[in-house]
């Protein structure tokens, strides 16, 4: 899916499912990767943007955060039983992350349940630049 | 697999002889067939995990092994606490103690075949399935750490199992060792009612009728006969587990780090057994495999709930239930003498064999059974643990079918109300919670599991005892 400042996409993995974010900037690009992972999951475009849930981590490089990202995304959504929709990454450095992510309470009948996700892992992770564009992705266990 | 790279040893052993970094040589059991078709990757993750310190013997894949997280999907590697051996979080995976636990229904499939709808659809209502789902049992922080320390243990006191389902458990249900403090608090926050919840993804409960035996005799000893009638559950240890396997792949990083250990992929980290780092990781391993062997417990209540309904004289007792994604601390003969190691089992099943003491009591002399899962449109098997598997696998076999092609793949080829619609054809009434995860989980996305079982047979590392046929499924 496309956005003015970037886009999501998946690689395909044998076992499980690679995501890909790609931004103008590495936060966009964080994102949209985000938000790749939880249409694994939920249908986005049915989950309304109502809620709003901060998010900070600390890593040892911009790789690790982006892991360190994806799956605190999935332990909030899980705490909080939500679906999340929307993403931003408001700060990036090379040991801390601070952004949020939007949603609402999960709901079976109109959010179409996929695939729960197990975690973002290690796996093909890459967190670089591409070109002009920056790109974050790995893989995610299903 | 490009076959020049191996060495062939007899008809089912491939060897990656010692490059680079490895310790020990590599040793992948498959049919020319199954090695033919084995993703590259397989060879590049066996031999990473062949230079982690400690490990014994060989690093191993088994026939239905794919492309993992740092251990390949049917790894098994087995470390030596007493020479710097490690812990990976890779050989055990996010999934702790993801497992199948099958029970016999006392009944034949003359007897369910006219109910079996209204069977799956029961089922379907009670157990609960799918993304997000949530039991009814809620647990409070003292009982979480009960069920963390004593895993099935705790559910069967407390009315949901009776100690023939304890007693028919690897490990009796529970594994010592587990210390609550060493699972996060996000871990145990996302525990909240999922005791008893199978989840999704390729997990499943099947109806199974025994379709044909291979070894009477221990068929007979297990208590399957043709045309029996069993349930099959597939699950795991729920976002606690995966919270487990998230925290420590991160804690483990660093001790990587710390103790200068060479890993050649970032999910292979690893801390030494004997570190407060790789303890700390066990203690945690045991906590979610006590979690996983309390939720099929659940489950199995839930399962005897829905039979009472719809067939009021069936008894379901244990088959057995058994773990494919642990770290287990067992004694094995290596190099003529008896050592204890920490054998990691990715994607692979134990198999002990008849000489193995604490086999439960109706099994002893015989073996363990060894429950492999295949797809919800071909079969699945029960084999018996054997000595040959012991001597050569660390008593280890494969778990599953293993994919052939990605979810991304399988769901451009299929789709779910079409799948449904085949697989009525065929006779198999399918219930699904997301008609993609469906698709994603179609047949033939998978291997061939009478291949690899022939693999395991042939080679001697386990023997068929049966052959289970689907006649429903409930996927999550």
């Amino acid at each position: 899916m496309d956005t003015p400042n970037g886009s999501y996409s998946y690689f395909e993995h044998q076992a499980d499912m690679g995501i890909i974010g790609r931004g103008s900037t590495m936060e966009e690009a964080f994102s949209q990767a985000a938000r790749a992972m939880f249409n694994l999951m939920v249908e986005v475009g049915q989950v309304q943007p109502r809620q709003k849930v901060s998010v900070q981590c600390q890593g040892n490089d911009q790789a690790e955060l982006f892991v360190e990202w994806l799956n605190h995304l999935l332990s909030e959504a899980d705490i909080r039983q939500m679906a999340f929709a929307d993403f931003r990454v408001d700060s990036l450095s090379d040991s801390h992350l601070a952004g949020a992510a939007w949603g609402e309470p999960f709901d079976p009948q109109r959010h179409y349940p996929k695939t729960e996700v197990k975690a973002a892992t290690y796996a093909m992770l890459f967190v670089d630049q591409e070109g002009d564009q920056c790109v974050a992705r790995c893989v995610v266990d299903l | 697999m490009d076959l020049s790279q191996l060495n062939r040893q007899g008809e089912y052993k491939w060897i990656i002889p010692k490059t680079g970094g490895m310790i020990v040589p590599g040793l992948i059991f498959a049919s020319q067939e199954l090695i033919e078709e084995m993703d590259h990757m397989v060879y590049e993750q066996v031999s990473n995990v062949a230079c982690l310190p400690g490990i014994q013997r060989f690093s191993m894949a088994m026939p239905d092994a794919h492309w993992g997280y740092g251990f390949p999907i049917g790894g098994v590697a087995a470390f030596d606490p007493q020479v710097g051996g490690v812990i990976s979080v890779g050989g055990v995976g996010f999934d702790v103690n993801c497992g199948v636990r099958t029970l016999k229904t006392g009944l034949v499939w003359d007897d369910v075949k006219p109910r079996l709808k209204e069977l799956v659809d029961i089922l379907f209502a009670l157990v609960p399935a799918g993304m997000g789902s949530r039991g009814e049992i809620s647990l409070s922080g003292s009982q979480i750490e009960d069920v963390l320390t004593t895993g099935s243990q705790w559910v069967a006191s407390h009315g949901y199992g009776t100690q023939e389902d304890l007693d028919y458990t690897e490990d009796r249900g529970m594994v010592p060792g587990a210390d609550p403090s060493a699972v996060s608090q996000v871990a145990l926050k996302r525990e909240r009612r999922q005791v008893g919840t199978l989840g999704s993804g390729n997990h499943y409960l099947e109806i199974q009728r025994v379709e044909e035996i291979y070894n009477p005799e221990v068929a007979h000893k297990f208590g399957l006969a043709v045309e029996d009638v069993v349930v099959t559950i597939h699950c795991g240890s729920r976002a606690l587990g995966h919270q487990v396997g998230t925290d420590y792949l991160k804690l483990l990083a660093s001790a990587s780090r710390k103790y200068g250990i060479p890993i050649r992929e970032r999910e292979l980290v690893c801390a030494p057994i004997e570190s407060p780092e790789g303890k700390r990781y066990f203690s945690a391993v045991n906590c979610a495999i006590n979690y996983a062997f309390a939720n099929r417990q659940v489950i199995t209540h839930l399962v005897r709930l829905g039979f009472e309904k719809v067939f009021p004289r069936a008894d379901l007792h244990m088959l057995y239930d058994i773990g494919h994604n642990t770290c287990k601390v067992e004694r094995h003969k290596i190099d003529g003498q008896v050592k204890e190691v920490y054998v990691h089992r990715k994607g692979a099943t134990r198999a002990f064999g008849p000489s193995r003491e604490n086999l439960p009591p109706a099994y002893q002399g015989f073996g363990q059974p060894v429950i492999v899962g295949g797809t919800m449109g071909t079969a699945s098997y029960i084999l018996v643990g054997a000595e040959r598997g012991e001597q050569e696998a660390f008593a280890s076999v494969c778990h599953g079918a293993g994919r052939r092609m990605s979810r991304k793949k399988a769901k451009k080829i299929w789709r779910g109300e079409h799948l449904i619609r085949e697989l009525e054809a065929k006779g198999i009434y399918v219930r699904g919670h997301s008609q993609a995860g469906l698709a994603e989980e179609a047949p033939g996305a998978y291997k061939d599991v009478t291949a690899v079982i022939d693999t395991i047979h042939q080679s001697g590392l386990a023997h068929k005892v049966a052959c289970l046929k689907p006649a429903g499924c409930i996927k999550g």
